[in-house]
């Protein structure tokens, strides 16, 4: 059931081709996940929108009880 | 048609905040719930808590009514606020306490800034 860094990069790079993505396994145990997403394109919507869009290029993976992505702790910002 | 809907659509109308979590306020049984209702708890903050993990179809509905994927999910006043990274982030830049002074929520202000001053 577990998903690698890699693999979640992946999906949140094809929704953000240019996003600076940090992700930080928080326990060790490729379960529990950090991601920090910063995208120009997160200009203009607030923190909701923001991560909603970056849980829709993750769908497929968060999906109900069969989701290989438990845990994911987003933060999203806008780049300086 | 879609009771569960309408059950959601009910209690974030009749409540002035709610909080949809796994778990009871008093006793959560997931981190990310329990951090969200931790905060209320100690600002004092007056809320309804739904327990998502005793109705399967609440459960599911609210991810469907929010399109939002996880628990937990805070409303304030009908409006969805977000999840747990969301309203901690929003705790930390006070943004929370401004969102409860527009909306006519009561809360503990010492209790806000103690959060704060502890998470400096």
């Amino acid at each position: 059931m577990a998903i690698e860094a890699r693999e979640i990069e992946t999906l949140i790079r094809a929704r953000f081709p240019a996003a600076r993505i940090t992700i930080t396994d928080l326990a060790g145990d490729g379960n529990h996940w950090a991601a920090e997403v910063i995208d120009e394109s997160f200009r203009g919507m607030n923190r909701v929108q923001q991560q909603r869009a970056v849980y829709a290029a993750l769908q497929a993976k968060m999906a109900g009880a069969q989701g290989e992505l438990h845990a994911l702790a987003l933060t999203t910002k806008i780049p300086d | 048609m879609s009771t569960a809907q309408d059950q959601i659509r009910q209690t974030v109308t009749s409540n002035d905040v709610v909080l949809f979590m796994k778990g009871t306020k008093m006793m959560p049984q997931c981190g990310f719930s329990s951090r969200v209702a931790g905060v209320l708890n100690f600002m004092g903050v007056e809320y309804a808590d739904v327990d998502v993990l005793a109705d399967a179809e609440i459960r599911q509905g609210i991810k469907e009514f929010s399109d939002w994927p996880t628990i937990p999910q805070l409303y304030v006043k009908g409006e969805f606020v977000g999840g747990c990274d969301i309203v901690t982030e929003m705790t930390l830049s006070g943004e929370l306490d401004a969102l409860f002074e527009a909306k006519g929520v009561a809360f503990d202000h010492a209790a806000a800034e103690k959060i704060r001053a502890a998470n400096a």
